[in-house]
């Protein structure tokens, strides 16, 4: 794209027909002030998010791409993606699950997942799909009624500018990390949460019922405010397989407890892990940290991955108020050709902060599956404790796990704990369960679940169940 | 109800059984004895289907069909059981889950449906009763952690719930004390059915003190050299095995 294009972009900006064109074609591939000028008038925002924006993309061209991770991938060319990706119109969807790709349809069958959800997650145009709109709308309703706030992040930005400006950027500054950085700048969509003080969320908020939720694109932004003595439990993702054409994913979360507020995560990530060579798969390189600002507060990840084709993700959590807990719970699993490289951070700053690590990694066919995870105890946190326990599991002799932790200790009242254990599934054991009637799978398939066990616990029961089925699916031919 | 003809199998490069043949029928309890290394723990894997032994010729057959041709897990649902050895320990898989799976894919087999949770769970303390276990055991991880009287108890626990037609308790009593071993043992003897064979692989003859057999094998470098009744046992007890070797050798 030249120069005069992008100029000629952005002074055409305030043109109703070019958004339009926008909306329904996207930006040309490409990043500059243009783009980034593009986005933010296409929202409609207002100054200071453009402002915002602008200053990220700056700091993001003097920032270098990371590459101390335990992964291995092609340069990512920035200027060959496209910052802005239309919704699908009506006319390139299928009009029916009848033309949907048979294998897609097996794997919604095998999570079971119900039929009108089946639609609506392979892009099933919106009037041939159950309207699941009415649903959405009740839940609003209830939500309204205790003074939650749980909309789009651009309608956020619309409606709710002063908590936008209040808390963005201040748990992940922009000029965090690289990916940090170009989300910052060209970040697409998102969900935001507000809980008002003292209320107890009344459901579990899930992305699934926010409208609009299909088009939130591959830099997504998030951001969770739990006021003083609040509770919220947030459902991020799905365990069918999301049909997305962006290859980069690099999205950032932010949670926000004050004063004795917790806040409870959970992620269930299923994205394409490209084929058996890995082709085709997509590049999760997400910034998620939580910052527990108030004392008492508690903020508590759990996440399954089973997807991407790399996944770079350290849910961490800020200790800054005093007695405040964290917690990282996370099941990863490499198949295949995949690699993760995620773990935790727990930075205790606090007094008598307290955070737990339990970390559950599966390698199986060539996958490497890296623990990354950081102890921090500042100087000032007196009396802080830390319990990490770091399990990885190998099927098949060609995986890899590798497992590196980081501690920092300044405050000699700490008291730190870590486990790490590696094992195999053997012969023996699959052995055991044949000679007791149970097929190869099945027994792979309970012993991946008992080792899991203790992150599964702490899922909400349905995500849970489904978390459950997706491990089997994921780890199907593992062995064999 | 078991025939085993001519039976030759061999592990990496090594002949172990060398043409072993053995006729088990229902309602009988076979004692397999024998010097280390004689074949003794080769033949019930070869039973139970272990991949790592090749099997170079000769027959099996269970109840009419060739056993030979099932996998482990069809040769189980079929009825066989293999108390082991050495019971491997699955860390986090729950015992009762185990214990349920392999009820239910046997009942599956059957064309039966899968078993009551409350009904399982009832018949499961009855049995646990009646081997002297703690109920608590069903909650703990397969194996994790059992002494050795513990995993063999847990492995005639298996048996009791699976209720097979052939059961092989390979060196049931090896590593247990004198108490554990007679708990096993009656454990053993209430599952003595007429529908049902039992083929206990030991060294030595102190199990059979306790469960009484119909009949004594002597295995020897893959082959049965001497069979008879519970008095063998006895006469190998006093003479050692060499004399029954010297004997076949004569």
């Amino acid at each position: 794209m030249s120069s005069e294009n992008i100029e000629s972009i952005v002074n055409r900006r305030y043109e109703h027909g070019f958004v339009t064109d926008i909306e329904s074609e996207g930006l040309p591939p490409g990043l500059n002030e243009g783009v980034v000028r593009a986005i933010s008038a296409l929202k409609k925002e207002p100054e200071f998010m453009l402002e915002w924006r602008l200053q990220a993309y700056r700091q993001w061209l003097e920032m270098r791409e990371p590459e101390w991770a335990h992964l291995h991938y092609p340069p990512v060319k920035f200027n060959e993606i496209s910052y802005y990706s239309a919704p699908k119109s009506d006319e390139d969807r299928p009009k029916s699950l009848d033309e949907v790709d048979p294998k897609l349809l097996e794997t919604y069958d095998k999570l079971g997942i119900p039929l009108h959800e089946r639609a609506r997650l392979a892009g099933v145009a919106v009037d041939a799909v159950f309207d699941s709109v009415s649903v959405a709308t009740t839940f609003k309703e209830k939500l309204s009624d205790v003074g939650v706030i749980f909309c789009s992040f651009s309608e956020a930005v619309l409606e709710h500018p002063e908590l936008v400006k209040k808390y963005l950027g201040s748990v992940v500054p922009r000029r965090d990390n690289f990916y940090a950085a170009l989300n910052s700048a060209v970040f697409s969509d998102g969900s935001f949460v507000y809980i008002p003080k003292g209320v107890r969320c009344p459901m579990e908020l899930s992305t699934y019922f926010r409208i609009n939720a299909a088009n939130t694109g591959q830099f997504e932004r998030t951001l969770i405010i739990a006021d003083v003595d609040s509770h919220v439990s947030y459902l991020e993702g799905c365990t069918a397989p999301m049909r997305d054409e962006n290859q980069l994913h690099a999205a950032v979360v932010e949670l926000v407890a004050l004063d004795g507020a917790e806040i409870k995560y959970s992620t269930v990530q299923n994205w394409y892990p490209g084929d058996e060579n890995g082709v085709g798969g997509i590049y999760n390189f997400v910034t998620k940290r939580g910052d527990c600002r108030g004392d008492n507060s508690k903020i508590s990840w759990t996440q399954v991955e089973t997807g991407s084709a790399i996944t770079w993700k350290y849910p961490s959590c800020l200790l800054r108020g005093d007695n405040s807990v964290g917690e990282f719970y996370s099941v990863a699993v490499a198949n295949n050709m995949q690699q993760a490289d995620t773990g935790t951070k727990m930075i205790h700053i606090g007094a008598n902060t307290s955070s737990t690590i339990v970390s559950k990694g599966i390698s199986a066919g060539k996958a490497q599956n890296a623990y990354r995870g950081l102890v921090k105890v500042m100087p000032q946190a007196h009396g802080a404790r830390n319990h990490t326990q770091c399990d990885s599991l190998l099927i098949g002799k060609e995986c890899g796990a590798h497992t590196f932790p980081y501690m920092e200790i300044k405050n000699p009242s700490a008291r730190i704990e870590h486990e790490a254990t590696t094992s195999k599934i053997s012969a023996d054991q699959l052995f055991y369960c044949r000679q007791r009637g149970i097929s190869e799978e099945d027994a792979v398939n309970m012993i991946v679940n008992g080792f899991c066990k203790e992150v599964f616990k702490e899922l909400p029961m349905e995500f849970a169940v489904e978390a459950q089925a997706l491990l089997n699916v994921s780890l199907e031919g593992a062995v064999g | 109800m078991l025939e085993i003809n001519n039976l030759k199998s061999r592990i990496g490069d090594t002949e172990i059984l060398r043409g072993l043949s053995l006729s088990v029928n229902a309602g009988e309890v076979h004692a397999i004895m024998g010097p280390n290394g004689s074949g003794k723990s080769t033949l019930a894997q070869v039973i139970a289907g272990h991949d790592d032994y090749v099997v170079t010729g000769g027959e099996v057959t269970f109840m009419g069909k060739n056993l030979l041709d099932l996998e482990p897990e069809e040769r189980a649902r079929e009825g066989i059981f293999l108390g082991f050895q050495y019971p491997v320990e699955i860390p986090g898989v729950n015992n009762a889950y185990l214990l349920k799976a392999a009820v239910n894919a046997k009942r599956k087999h059957q064309g039966l449906g899968e078993v009551d949770a409350f009904e399982f769970l009832k018949v499961a303390r009855e049995k646990m009763a009646l081997l002297g276990m703690d109920p608590k055991f069903l909650n703990r991880g397969v194996n994790e952690g059992f002494s050795g009287g513990e995993k063999k108890r847990n492995e005639i626990l298996q048996m009791a719930m699976l209720e097979p037609s052939l059961a092989i308790l390979d060196e049931t009593d090896s590593g247990l004390d004198i108490d554990a071993l007679k708990a096993v043992a009656e454990g053993v003897n209430t599952l003595r059915a007429p529908d049902r064979a039992i083929v206990l692989v030991t060294h030595y003859q102190r199990l059979l003190d306790y469960i009484e057999p119909d009949f004594v094998h002597v295995l020897s470098e893959g082959q049965i050299i001497r069979s008879g009744d519970k008095s063998l046992a006895l006469e190998l007890e006093e003479k050692g095995y060499d004399w029954v070797r010297e004997a076949a050798n004569a």
